[in-house]
């Protein structure tokens, strides 16, 4: 799939580089306020997972712009350790981090649609989208 | 970039006005308990109305400096989550139970009056 636009992630300030592009996209497209706020958090959440877990990778946007329904795609890439063990990271309070455990599951909650991939020792493909309502 | 923490008789007064990236949130934790232990302040009032996101790094960091700041001495209040930030809180499965908060830097001055009082 081509998407619009990558931004890599590589640094701790490339985070908030990718939130605040996903923004702008959410604006773009029309998403009220709240909502552009679930995104940005969404993203900064998938960043950060990338930014500890794998060290480098990227942040993807593809627009969805159909006849009956717009939304944002957002997707997150690395070539890191990948997940053992998907079902533990998706429960509410696990952390193997020392952080709040609220990372995917959050972000599960804040999109409308969500999908991941991942194979140990190759990388990690979280795939998300939100709809404009 | 280092977030200014102002002093107002024994308050600290912070208005968050940048978008925090992990580092600048560290920083600020430990720029304010420096500044805590310094000027004996016994209440913080930190504003976070100009904040339009919160990610669970972010809201563990806030979480944490309140009790902190509590184990020093000092009462710290939060003040004026806009609604968004409220509603992706919440979303995240984040309830900041433990942390004061009120509505703007007014009713934050005034809760922080009431609990020190007493």
């Amino acid at each position: 799939m081509d998407f619009q636009s990558c931004v890599k992630i590589q640094k701790e300030w490339d985070i908030v580089g990718a939130r605040q592009m996903g923004r702008e996209y959410a604006k773009e497209i029309g998403f009220g306020t709240v909502d552009q706020a679930r995104i940005a958090t969404a993203i900064s959440e998938l960043a950060r997972n990338i930014y500890l877990y794998a060290g480098k990778g990227k942040v993807c946007f593809e627009t969805i712009d159909e006849i009956n329904h717009k939304g944002l795609c957002v997707v997150a890439l690395d070539d890191g350790p990948g997940i053992q063990d998907i079902s533990q990271v998706m429960e509410d309070g696990f952390s193997t981090s020392g952080g709040l455990g609220a990372g995917l599951p959050g972000v599960r909650r804040l999109m409308d649609q969500f999908d991941i991939i991942s194979q140990p020792g190759k990388g990690t493909e979280i795939r998300t989208v939100k709809w404009v309502r | 970039m280092r977030i200014p923490i102002l002093k107002l008789h024994n308050y600290l007064l912070v208005s968050i006005q940048i978008d925090l990236d992990d580092k600048s949130a560290i920083e600020f934790q430990e720029d304010l308990l420096s500044k805590i232990h310094k000027s004996g302040a016994t209440g913080v009032v930190i504003d976070l109305t100009s904040v339009d996101i919160i990610d669970s790094f972010i809201a563990k960091v806030l979480g944490d400096v309140v009790t902190m700041s509590d184990l020093m001495g000092a009462k710290v209040v939060l003040t004026g989550i806009q609604p968004a930030v409220a509603v992706t809180l919440i979303d995240l499965g984040i309830h900041l139970q433990n942390v004061p908060t009120a509505l703007d830097l007014e009713q934050g001055l005034i809760k922080l009056r009431q609990e020190l009082e007493e």
